[in-house]
């Protein structure tokens, strides 16, 4: 009998196959197509202290197998997402990770002691990374005493009874520094990756295709780039959970990031072309998984960094 | 379950027909379930390009007509306009290859309960789901003024078998090659006028829903327009196809036009706003 089950931390899952934040929606757009259940978590839209209408339109261009969006975090805030989003998530029995984005280090601490105690929230998603904040400057996770200030403020409101995961960009020199200070700033785990930041230009229009001119990238271009971020962390911290993401869009992809060093995956741009992405991925891994002769999923994390006499 | 995409399935839809129409594709799938399910103004999302494809979004269609019989039992028809990558890929098929769907998504037409003048106004292939509703308003007793413009004759989609739902048929092209020299706009006053309409429904660009919005106020009629911005997912999660909806509450948000729309009453939609958000949105 193969064993799915894989742990994130203290959270423990019946299956590695995750949503990934703002890829989602509430839950209730996506409930139609599977029972929520059926993931190992659901991991909500990144969630601020106030109400955000995003950023104007248009929002999305469609790339070579990826596509770019500057969305902005548009979402209810926290009060309205607590009222409404979380209940509903609980009366469905789901298993929720709750994304937090703040615009400053104390946002971070005001929305940690917000959602560190709900029934069914097993973890949070401390997202430092997104690309879409009004000063570009101000992506937290690109220089590390901002990344250590955020996560700092977290850990001091959350203490053991749910981990908290960094997400990180991309982005930066150096990804295995950002990650060192995360840890040692109190991050149980990590997600890796946020988008990746680009720019589309009409060459009709001869302008940008995006109204915020950049946007993230995300969708199977990224995915060797997630790929590589996910193994060099785990090869420089062994023990650290990681949801890796970036591109997962067969279970032949998430094996990929699996074999780097992910302790979880999330399903992310994949359910925006197949709403049905994260079933289809959770039971095509499984497969995957059983065909190489692995009959525990922990057994297969990190399986790419075996010596090369094995 | 939630309310949102309620009726809308997963489903493997095999291609029946196709068709060149003019400058376009008519597309009939034989998907029992939406077929019964779908109603005017109701669009359906489609993987294109093939398995190996770097096409990663599906393609929104709205839905021409929906039937739950039939030869081939339930089925819809679509009006491809075969303009882009995704497009093109989905018109060169050949008949009996089956394509992923997913549908019915979206709002649909209200339907008038007493009998109603109403105007139904298209755009381009924009014309596509009011044949649709032009049947059902005839089924009602309602009367069904209709108006098609585009930039030329070939850019027409009226087909002969759903003129025989309307009680008057106008076309515009900008360039004069069939029907008046004109856009739709000009033409809706006189028509308002000559037959007392109470309700215009429409389908199109943008800004052609904006100059019928503002001939729609100056007449007092209630506009129910469906909107287009270009959507990832088509089922309300990722939040790219959003416009300024001025809610129940008086409060303008972002609003999804694939859950909250495409059908939006006009009035309360914030146009011209592409590129911005308007002063006073919630959360901005």
């Amino acid at each position: 009998m193969f064993d799915y089950s894989t742990n994130l931390g203290k959270a423990q899952l019946p299956n590695p196959i995750l949503t990934a934040s703002g890829c989602a929606g509430s839950g209730k757009e996506l409930s139609q197509f599977f029972p929520l259940t059926e993931l190992g978590a659901i991991v909500t839209k990144s969630i601020m202290l106030k109400p955000r209408s995003g950023r104007a339109t248009p929002r999305m261009a469609e790339t070579p197998s990826g596509m770019l969006n500057s969305i902005g975090l548009q979402g209810p805030g926290i009060d309205l997402f607590l009222e409404n989003d979380i209940p509903w998530l609980q009366s469905q029995g789901a298993r929720i990770i709750v994304s937090i984005a703040g615009e400053t280090v104390e946002d971070y601490a005001s929305l940690a002691r917000r959602v560190r105690n709900l029934p069914n929230v097993i973890g949070v998603e401390v997202n430092i990374s997104c690309p879409n904040v009004e000063n570009r400057g101000m992506v937290f996770s690109c220089q590390p005493d901002t990344a250590r200030a955020a996560i700092e403020n977290v850990r001091r409101n959350i203490g053991g009874e749910i981990p908290i995961f960094a997400k990180l960009s991309p982005d930066v020199t150096d990804i295995v520094s950002i990650a060192r200070e995360v840890v040692n700033a109190g991050a149980d785990g990590l997600a890796l990756i946020n988008t990746v930041l680009g720019m589309v230009i009409d060459v009709n229009t001869m302008r940008p295709k995006l109204a915020q001119k950049t946007g993230g990238l995300s969708g199977p271009a990224i995915r060797p780039i997630a790929v590589r971020a996910i193994y060099q962390v785990r090869a420089a911290l062994q023990k650290v959970p990681i949801i890796g993401m970036g591109g997962v869009a067969s279970g032949k992809d998430a094996l990929e990031l699996i074999l780097a060093g992910a302790n979880a995956v999330s399903v992310g741009t994949a359910t925006f072309g197949n709403p049905g992405a994260a079933m289809q991925i959770k039971s095509e891994l499984e497969t995957a998984l059983i065909e190489r002769g692995f009959e525990n999923f922990v057994d297969a994390v990190g399986y790419a960094h075996r010596m090369e006499t094995q | 379950m939630s309310a949102i995409n309620a009726r809308a399935i997963q489903t493997s839809a095999e291609i029946i027909s196709n068709k060149k129409i003019g400058a376009y594709h008519h597309m009939v799938f034989a998907v029992d379930s939406i077929g019964a399910t779908a109603r005017p103004g109701n669009f359906v999302a489609i993987s294109v390009g093939g398995p190996s494809s770097s096409m990663i979004l599906r393609r929104a269609f709205a839905i021409y007509r929906a039937s739950d019989k039939g030869s081939a039992g339930g089925h819809i028809e679509l009006v491809v306009a075969p303009h882009g990558q995704g497009s093109k890929w989905l018109t060169s098929l050949p008949l009996h290859e089956k394509v992923d769907m997913v549908g019915p998504l979206g709002t649909s037409f209200g339907i008038p309960t007493q009998p109603a003048r109403t105007i139904l106004v298209g755009g381009g292939y924009g014309s596509a789901p009011l044949f649709g509703l032009a049947e059902i308003l005839k089924t009602r007793g309602c009367r069904v003024d209709m108006v098609l413009g585009a930039s030329s004759a070939g850019k027409i989609y009226a087909p002969l078998d759903g003129k025989r739902s309307v009680t008057s048929m106008t076309i515009t092209t900008d360039d004069g090659s069939a029907g008046l020299h004109g856009r739709v706009s000009d033409a809706l006053p006189k028509l308002i006028e000559e037959n007392d309409s109470e309700i215009i429904y429409s389908c199109g660009p943008m800004a052609m829903l904006e100059a019928i919005q503002s001939i729609a106020d100056r007449y007092g009629l209630v506009h129910q327009a469906s909107v287009e911005e270009s959507m990832a997912c088509g089922i309300g999660v990722c939040m790219t196809c959003v416009v300024p909806l001025r809610g129940d509450d008086g409060i303008v948000r972002m609003s999804r036009t694939c859950i909250d729309g495409p059908v939006m009453d006009g009035s309360s939609v914030v146009w011209n706003s592409k590129g911005i958000i308007p002063e006073g949105t919630w959360g901005l």
